[in-house]
């Protein structure tokens, strides 16, 4: 058995969550005030994911970065990957908000897209 | 001179709201001024994810929230000047600007919205002793410099002060390869999101020092290092703390102050507190016609209210152009919105009932951290509301409604607004 603590994100309070966990399976909380930590705890011990947003290199006369973000959530520990594969990368204009930059970024099956318009 | 109905003066996310806002209201010859070369403002350099969760129910990055209010203004097909600098406004609303293509001009506007947004609280204003290396900037210039340009400004990072820039800047240096050592923040609480510790610092494990401050700036060409240390509860350095931290840049996230130059030169009063104007219920400045929305107003943590407070300003400022002529406020009921115990301020700091929209917004922030506390407006002394409040912390902007029914019936006076232990 092991224990974790975290900080809920739901609202300014920031409760210290307490979770005891059986490997995935979570045990115990305490700490939480309302429901809103129990469902973030548990979720965050057990698979935490991540938007990641950087930019990648673009081709255009006017920007020098492309502004990116993962479509959803990534694993977290796919994030570091995630940006080694988009220090690689060179968008080419014109490119519009949403566009697919990257598909299935570092194996996760999750697309990366543009998110902002370059004409030129 | 040139004439237009409304002058926007600044085209970032407040600037463009309230331009719309003003056009569904139908005005119609609106202008936006923008110094910059793109729309947008700070948010296209705010390439993280978390905005527009109130407005569009969904996460969005600045540059995809500004991108959804810059097609907006573009399907109206309100005009706007790019790199136009506006270099001067009169209490007439005249308008004084220049760009490249058109030299100096002047604008005299029926409505004038001031939208310029706020800055950085630079080094000069931190009184930080030692010498002025390269590799100390301030939060914002950093992340302009890695997600506009592609620079990384540096390789191993401190940062004071724990505003959101700074956290977001924590992230994103990480992210591309810097090392951050810690976050030093002088009040014992961070001014940052909760959301924003967690998933910056705790995430990467970089340490968040609270009542901790920079004490002294190692290094005369290039940033060497940096002197650490506790402070006391007057904010005074306690000598025996003081530690050495290795660094070759200084990130500084030490609050932002709203942009009011122009609204000095109008002769528009400033609230020493928000150094923003005072408004009245419309957003409407001291001076007639003037009305003011965002940052520029007061510091907002999110954007989606900065959004509803500018759709407010643009809906109010074609509606003062609608009812020109007609006998201005200054005869009519008024109450004065009083802060008190633990308030710092409000926006607006008066009400015209009569004016009002049927329900209004009155935002303010709270001076330190308060658990389990009640939130207590009274109405000429009748308590109108009395709300528990698990925490109000200074880093998170509070906001009551107000009904204009309620006010209308009441007299004129006071509208206080106050914490209370029950």
């Amino acid at each position: 058995m092991e224990e974790r603590i975290l900080t809920c994100i739901g609202c300014p309070q920031g409760c210290q969550l307490k979770i005891k966990l059986d490997g995935k399976k979570v045990l115990g909380m305490e700490g939480n005030n309302c429901k809103v930590g129990e469902k973030y705890g548990a979720k965050e011990v057990v698979s935490p994911e991540r938007t990641v947003t950087s930019t990648v290199r673009l081709d255009s006369r006017r920007l020098r970065r492309l502004p990116v973000r993962t479509k959803t959530d990534i694993p977290k520990d796919k994030m570091a990957e995630c940006m080694k594969e988009l220090n690689c990368l060179e968008a080419h204009v014109p490119v519009h908000r949403g566009d697919i930059i990257l598909k299935d970024v570092a194996g996760t099956g999750v697309d990366v897209i543009a998110t902002r318009d370059a004409e030129e | 001179m040139i004439s237009r109905d409304i002058v926007v003066i600044g085209g970032g996310p407040a600037g463009l709201a309230a331009a719309h806002a003003a056009y569904e209201a139908g005005a119609r010859d609106i202008l936006v001024l923008e110094r910059d070369e793109q729309l947008g403002g700070i948010l296209n350099q705010c390439i993280h994810n978390g905005f527009g969760l109130h407005t569009f129910h969904e996460e969005l990055t600045g540059p995809e929230y500004a991108g959804k209010f810059i097609d907006l203004v573009k399907k109206d097909g309100i005009d706007v000047s790019l790199k136009t600098m506006v270099l001067d406004l009169s209490e007439g609303r005249v308008v004084t600007a220049m760009n490249e293509e058109n030299g100096m001009f002047q604008i005299k506007a029926g409505a004038v919205i001031l939208a310029m947004g706020c800055r950085e609280r630079p080094r000069g204003a931190l009184n930080i002793p030692g010498f002025r290396p390269a590799g100390i900037y301030t939060a914002g210039t950093a992340q302009k410099l890695v997600n506009i340009d592609g620079y990384l400004p540096g390789k191993e990072v401190v940062i004071l002060g724990s505003g959101d820039i700074g956290l977001i800047m924590a992230r994103r240096m990480t992210l591309e390869g810097a090392k951050v050592k810690l976050v030093a923040e002088l009040m014992p609480y961070s001014g940052g999101l909760k959301r924003n510790i967690v998933q910056c610092l705790d995430d990467f494990g970089i340490p968040l020092l609270l009542s901790h401050t920079v004490s002294s700036i190692e290094g005369k060409k290039r940033l060497e290092a940096v002197e650490i240390a506790e402070v006391d509860e007057h904010g005074k350095v306690k000598p025996e703390t003081k530690q050495r931290v290795t660094c070759d840049t200084l990130l500084l996230s030490c609050g932002l102050i709203p942009e009011n130059e122009l609204s000095r030169k109008a002769q528009v009063e400033i609230n020493p507190v928000t150094n923003g104007p005072v408004v009245d219920e419309s957003l409407e400045t001291s001076r007639e016609g003037i009305f003011a929305c965002g940052n520029v107003l007061h510091v907002h943590d999110l954007v989606d209210y900065v959004t509803q407070e500018a759709e407010q300003a643009g809906r109010e400022a074609a509606a003062y152009l609608q009812r020109k002529g007609r006998e201005n406020k200054a005869g009519e009921k008024l109450f004065t919105l009083k802060p008190e115990n633990g308030i710092r301020y409000t926006v607006p700091s008066y009400i015209h009932p009569q004016e009002m929209e049927g329900l209004l917004t009155v935002r303010f922030r709270v001076g330190n951290v308060y658990k389990g506390k009640f939130l207590s407006v009274y109405l000429d002394g009748e308590r109108i509301l009395h709300q528990k409040k698990r925490i109000m912390a200074p880093g998170e902007m509070e906001q009551v409604v107000l009904q204009k029914k309620k006010l209308q019936e009441a007299g004129s006076g006071e509208i206080v607004i106050r914490i209370e232990e029950e």
